[in-house]
Parts: structure tokens; C-alpha cells; sequence
């Protein structure tokens, strides 16, 4: 039991200064992504065909590589803030809350990082 | 972790029954939270039938009724009866609201379920602890910061539309029907200032005589005090007074936005 008035406990280590840039970016990313998975969803339709040489002749298009870059960095930013905002409010542990954090961190990062190099190699050959 | 589950000393068990008198023709249930920590008991249901021809039309009218008539361990605050002083604040058939303003014939059901407020530590039965609820209010500084001195002569002037933005806000009687319905606060009131303490803020915020906008948006902007808010809303349909507490904190999001771009 801490003997800490009611008023310390509120006021705590005091505020962060911090929280308006992740709120912020988490709504312009929601707005690009709306843009860009509605070009997706868009592009899909006028697909004639989804068979692998088709798909790949569509996504090494300057254009829808470009857009396939965008959208997949856009996501993976936008979800590593969302995720991070479900750890924070459920996760009270200090420890695994830092170790989630981290994990979630890196996961993003990841999967941003394959999906590049997924439409890189797509997009300049080799694949 | 969150809880989701209730630790087993406070899952709530099935408790007395309190037959109506003899000869009542209008008869309604009422199931209440009982609960005393002194006890060493879990939590229990309690259900009152109670003759609606002996009693008042609101269901703070049956509270006071149970208590003088059928049952005086029943604990409950209760003050102004007229939802101006926020003190019967209660769980209602679901609703956060206040025991004094919610008729029983308005509660549609065969039984009225009566509850403390969500989440909160029970002191007794319908009592909830509210410290850290004021302590956070009293974080925000609910008072008026200048620089400036007053003039000798008079009060601090305010123009009649500045004035009537601050009534809205204003009219908050810190009743915790909102913080206590919002599910962020569940979770992290330790942290989470919750809508009451925010709307508060926000009167502030938007009192054109202040001076201390930018030091009141500086203490706020954290990513728990503020940023807890997820928009899910359920603080302004639990407003007993018709405030809206999400409007309040979106507002204050966009002033927060507005300093940096």
C-alpha cells in the first residue's frame, strides 16, 4: 500500500509531452490508406486474370509497383501504431510490455521490409 | 494484463429475497448489488419486491423506500434528489446514470437491476471509492490562471459568446456516470485522466479569461492522460446532464493538433 497522497498518484512522473505526433500519424496513414487500398481493391477488379505470370506482369508496372510500395509501407506503419496502442492499454507488466513493444516494433518492421523487397524484386527483375 | 474476469472474492453470488407486503397489487423487482468488504463475503444480488402504489415514481424513491422500510443495511449517497448534486450515480437496468432523475416505469424489464458504478472499488453496496476520480480532477487545476492582475476596479470582463461556450462544460456535476462507462478508464484509470476530469480541462481550455492555455495542453499531452481516448463514445450517451465529454476531448485532440502544424 503506498502512503502516496491520492493527487501524487495522478500526477504521477508527469506528462510526456508526447502522444499528438502517434494520434496524428495514425490518422494521415488511416486517409493514405483509404486512397491506396481503395486503388487496390480497384486494380483487382480490372484484373482479367489471377494467374502468377499475370499477377507479376501487373505489379512490375512502374506505376502499380510504385503504389504496392506505398501501400504496403502505409499499412505496416499504421498497424505497428495500432498494435502498439492495444499493448499499451492491456499490457501492464513492465517487463513483458517492454518486450511486447519491442516485438511489435521489429515484426513491422519486418514484414515492411519483405514486402519491399518482395515488389523490388518484382519491379527490376529476378523474381 | 487487463482483467477480464472478476477476482473470485468479488464474483457476485445470489443473495436474499424481500417478499412485498401483504396485499400489494403492484409489485416491481428489484435486484441490487450488495457488498460489504467488512464482511469478508463475495458480493451478492438482493431482490426487493416493492409496492409501487406506496412508493415515489424514481428508482431513488425505491432505494430510500427499501432502506426505510424493508431493509436498513442497504448503503447508498444520495443528496439533492434533484440530479444537481451527482451523488446517486449508479449502474440503472445497464445505464450509468443518476437514481433521481430514471423512473422505475421508465425501465422496461420484469426486474430492475441496480449496480454500483462500473469498475470502480466498492467502499458498500452502492458506494463507490471516487478519490482518485476527484484526485484527477483536481490534477487538471479547475481553476481560473492568469497573468495578468485583475483590474482594481472590477471583475475580469468575458464577452457574452465567450461566456456561453463555457456553459455547456461547466454545467458538469462530476457525477462519473462518463469516466466510469468508458472502457479505456476501466483499463487504465490509474493513468487515463477519463472524460469528467477531460471535460473539465476543456472548460478551462476554452475560458477566454485563462492564461495558462498552453501549460493546461502541455500537462495534457500524454500518450495515457489524453491519448487513452480511443473515441469509443460511451461517455456522452451516459451523461445524465446531456453533456458531451467525447466532443470535449476531440476538441482538445484538435487544438493539440493545430499548436504543432
Amino acid at each position: 500500500m503506498s502512503l502516496r497522497s491520492p493527487l501524487g498518484q495522478v500526477l504521477g512522473s508527469g506528462s510526456a509531452r508526447d502522444g499528438t505526433g502517434h494520434w496524428w500519424s495514425q490518422r494521415v496513414t488511416a486517409v493514405a490508406l483509404l486512397i491506396l487500398g481503395s486503388w487496390f481493391l480497384y486494380s483487382l477488379t480490372r484484373l482479367d486474370s489471377f494467374a502468377h505470370v499475370a499477377m507479376l506482369d501487373w505489379a512490375g508496372r512502374p506505376f502499380n509497383s510504385v503504389m504496392l510500395l506505398l501501400l504496403t509501407v502505409t499499412l505496416a506503419y499504421h498497424s505497428a501504431l495500432g498494435v502498439q496502442v492495444v499493448l499499451e492499454d492491456y499490457v501492464h507488466g513492465a517487463f513483458i510490455k517492454v518486450v511486447s513493444l519491442l516485438l511489435n516494433r521489429f515484426a513491422h518492421v519486418f514484414l515492411a521490409v519483405v514486402a519491399v523487397v518482395a515488389v523490388l524484386k518484382i519491379a527490376l527483375g529476378g523474381a | 494484463m487487463a482483467d477480464f474476469r472478476l477476482p473470485p472474492n468479488s464474483r457476485i453470488k445470489k443473495g436474499r429475497h424481500f417478499p412485498a407486503a401483504e396485499g400489494a397489487a403492484n409489485v416491481r423487482r428489484f435486484a441490487v448489488y450488495r457488498f460489504d468488504p467488512d464482511s469478508g463475503e463475495n458480493p451478492r444480488m438482493d431482490t426487493y419486491d416493492v409496492d409501487m402504489d406506496s412508493c415515489g415514481p424514481m428508482v431513488l424513491d425505491v432505494l430510500i423506500k427499501i432502506k426505510d422500510e424493508i431493509d436498513a443495511t442497504l448503503t447508498f449517497r444520495r443528496s439533492c434528489r434533484e440530479g444537481i448534486c451527482g451523488s446517486c450515480a449508479m449502474n440503472i437496468a445497464g445505464s450509468n446514470t443518476l437514481a433521481c432523475t430514471v423512473t422505475s416505469a421508465g425501465v422496461k424489464g420484469k426486474i430492475i437491476k441496480v449496480y454500483p458504478l462500473p469498475h470502480m472499488p466498492i467502499v458498500k453496496d452502492l458506494v463507490p471509492d471516487l478519490t482518485n476520480f476527484y484526485a484527477q480532477y483536481a490534477s487538471i487545476k479547475p481553476w481560473l490562471q492568469t497573468r495578468t492582475p485583475p483590474p482594481p476596479d472590477r471583475e475580469r470582463l468575458q464577452s457574452k459568446s465567450d461566456q456561453e461556450l463555457v456553459d455547456e462544460p461547466a454545467a458538469c456535476i462530476l457525477c462519473a456516470c462518463c469516466s466510469t462507462a468508458c472502457p479505456s478508464y476501466w483499463w487504465n484509470s490509474d493513468r487515463f485522466l477519463g472524460p469528467a476530469a477531460l471535460l473539465a480541462a476543456y472548460r478551462w481550455l476554452i475560458d477566454s479569461r485563462d492564461e495558462a492555455k498552453g501549460e493546461r495542453l502541455d500537462d495534457l499531452e500524454d500518450p495515457f492522460r489524453l491519448y487513452r481516448c480511443h473515441t469509443i463514445m460511451n461517455c456522452t450517451p451516459a451523461c445524465p446532464k446531456g453533456l458531451n465529454p467525447a466532443k470535449a476531448i476531440a476538441e482538445t485532440k484538435r487544438m493539440l493538433a493545430e499548436r504543432r502544424h
